[in-house]
């Protein structure tokens, strides 16, 4: 088996889930300049709502196929997510809109801590494994393999991002979006309600991030309480690798960033004689992150930087 | 503090007073048992932590989640420089410093990209930073064992002035000074110096400038502040601050793993300063000693009332633990944002924004 080619699969695959994640966060970004910290967590809310459907499902014997139930448990979890996201900019964000940058940040963290022990309370400490219904397939390519997993997760992201690009470059809730984007009062002064379209930024994102949870959760087999924070922090570090507030940077970052750690794990013991293994491929996003705040701050596609104090 | 100048008298036998009670405390406290003693002095080791963070996020304005990694730092290294690890036996007044220096290092490795830039790119990188350093701590066992993996590092020295063990329990004057109530003292007389250094430092032309960065980072660089490097100041020496507080926390200790550094513990710092109030040195160690001790009582009481309602328990207190310190920070900025008690200058601004 070619384990080059292996690695940039296993680097799509992820990159593409890191990628709809990083959609969330650019999103917002984009409109309120916030890091919507617990963006993560509403990602691991989805996967959790999803398994628990979807083992729910199979434990009853309803006899439905595979595909019908994992669509009925991914259905479930995105209006749970989405109502999720729409409490955080309510109840979290909306009151801070016009406080010192550090407030927001900090009720983020806070909301993101409280989510995350209330799932602990819901779901418990121990992880949710994915029932085994859906029969692991396996394609040949060119000497490396692919799963029927993989194949859904890729072109499910990009079915998910065209379809984002065409709801913010052809509707009119996209335009709205770029202009209260660009001034938020400007574009209250044209009649765009501002309120309505930042919230809809976040139920979109939510969205987004219930699907990726499903598929972050199938991927791996699991879902846990945890899984959401560093699966976060790192499409956050994707992006800003394509720079924020950038759609196609998101995108384009996320999947860089998969492609990234899935090769530098793969490689990094030949590269250091073994002294450093595969353990260290949580250290690549952050390494990708300080790289990029370094030398190219904006990002790869990013235009505005700076500190606009 | 100027209020009670007006009367010097009635504010030294309250100084007195306080002084007394502080001394008498860990005898008090022993009486409940020695672990409160315990648990009272890793309260003031996060005292020290809030105090550290206080500089970054109070004063400066700069928000640093992953600040426990620089109390990590300090702590493995006391951890390699006195334990039969390496075989290093250095004692305390020198590690201490060295401890602080390295913190201080990283903090400066890390600061210099990201301060440039605005505040919110420091808060991820330092969230990351705080990841990286458990990554390490966790796998350094390999190929040479420098931190003995999760395991974690044991049998670390104890303080020792001379034949004075800090450890060891020991009867002066006819009195027992247990090994917890001798570390009281010598972390008694810490921070007094750690709080006279955090008073010197916000009233010092440095303060200032925290101060008029945090407040209108524009119009300081106009004054001539050069804001990047007063900004890295900040972070450096809020990072040596975490740094000292490791070492104290790796003797008393006597032991350090991976596991008490997470994020949790970076959390409960950011707690303690935000609920107390951000820039105000009072405000940060009632936060800091609410936040400690709160939890313990919650663990002595949650879990027979939850037997008494319910049968069984249903949220186990460390759960509790995490959720108040999650609610801590969401209500004080949605409601209190400058904290129970506020500094002088925030509770004017928030009177301004009242009127306006």
């Amino acid at each position: 088996m070619d384990i080059f080619l292996q690695q940039i699969v296993n680097g799509l695959t992820l990159g593409s889930i890191y990628a709809i994640v990083a959609l969330g966060y650019t999103m917002v970004y984009g409109i309120v300049q916030l890091i919507n910290f617990a963006h993560g967590e509403v990602v691991m809310i989805g996967a959790m709502v999803a398994f628990s459907v979807i083992t729910g499902l199979v434990r009853a014997n309803t006899g439905l196929p595979p595909g019908v139930i994992v669509a009925i448990g991914v259905g479930a979890a995105i209006p749970v997510s989405m109502a999720v996201g729409w409490f955080l900019e309510r109840f979290a964000y909306r009151p801070l809109r016009t406080a010192p940058r550090l407030a927001p940040l900090i009720t983020a963290i806070g909301m993101s801590i409280i989510l995350q022990h209330l799932a602990m309370i819901i779901w418990g400490r121990n992880p949710i494994a994915f029932p085994q219904i859906i029969p692991t397939v396996r394609f040949d390519l060119a000497g490396a393999s692919i799963t029927a997993v993989q194949i859904v997760i890729i072109l499910g992201s990009l079915a998910m991002m065209s379809a984002l690009t065409a709801l913010v470059y052809k509707t009119r809730l996209g335009i709205a979006m770029r202009a209260t984007a660009q001034n938020p009062q400007v574009a209250g002064l044209m009649g765009v309600d501002i309120d309505r379209v930042i919230a809809l930024t976040f139920l979109i994102g939510a969205a987004l991030a219930a699907i990726a949870g499903a598929m972050v959760g199938s991927y791996y087999g699991i879902a846990h309480y945890t899984m959401g924070s560093l699966l976060g922090l790192k499409a956050f570090c994707a992006a800003v690798l394509g720079g924020i507030g950038n759609l196609a940077g998101a995108m384009l970052g996320g999947i860089l960033l998969g492609l990234v750690e899935a090769l530098g794990a793969g490689y990094i013991g030949d590269f250091t004689n073994n002294w450093f293994g595969s353990n260290y491929q949580d250290v690549f996003a952050f390494l990708v992150l300080i790289l990029v705040l370094v030398f190219r701050p904006q990002g790869i596609l990013g235009e505005r930087v700076g500190d606009r104090a | 503090m100027k209020a009670s100048r007006a009367n010097p008298a009635l504010f030294w036998s309250g100084v007195a007073l306080v002084g007394v009670a502080l001394i008498a405390l860990p005898f008090v406290l022993a009486i409940a048992g020695t672990a409160w003693v315990r648990i009272t002095n890793l309260a003031i080791l996060f005292i020290f932590l809030s105090l550290g963070l206080n500089i970054v996020v109070g004063f400066a304005g700069l928000l640093d989640l992953g600040y426990i990694a620089f109390y990590a730092v300090g702590a493995y290294v006391y951890a390699l420089l006195a334990s039969p690890h390496f075989n290093l036996h250095l004692p305390f007044w020198v590690i201490l410093p060295i401890g602080a220096l390295v913190a201080c290092g990283f903090g400066l490795l890390l600061g210099a990209p990201t301060l440039k830039l605005r505040g919110d790119y420091l808060a991820i990188v330092t969230l990351g930073f705080g990841e990286i350093i458990r990554v390490f701590l966790n796998n350094l066992s390999q190929p040479v064992n420098i931190t003995n993996g999760p395991k974690g590092l044991a049998t670390i020295d104890p303080f020792r002035i001379g034949g004075f063990d800090f450890s060891t329990t020991q009867a002066i004057l006819g009195l027992s000074f247990s090994g917890p109530i001798k570390y009281y003292y010598a972390l008694l007389v810490a921070l007094i110096l750690i709080i006279v250094v955090n008073q010197r430092l916000q009233h010092s032309r440095i303060g200032r400038a925290w101060e008029a960065i945090r407040e209108d980072e524009v119009a300081a660089r106009a004054m001539g502040i050069d804001t990047t490097a007063i900004k890295l100041t900040a972070f450096a020496m809020g990072a040596s601050f975490g740094g000292i507080a490791g070492g104290m926390f790796a003797a008393i200790q006597g032991f350090v793993s991976p596991e008490s550094f997470g994020l949790t513990e970076s959390i409960m710092v950011l707690a303690m300063v935000v609920l107390g109030g951000m820039g105000n040195i009072w405000g940060v160690i009632v936060g800091a000693l609410l936040l400690s001790f709160v939890p313990e009582i919650l663990r002595y009481t949650v879990q027979p009332v939850q037997q008494a309602l319910f049968g069984r328990m249903l949220v186990e207190p460390e759960v509790i633990r995490m959720l108040l310190f999650g609610l801590a920070l969401v209500m004080m900025m949605l409601y209190r944002p400058a904290g129970l008690l506020p500094s002088p200058l925030r509770k004017r601004e928030l009177a301004r924004e009242g009127r306006a």
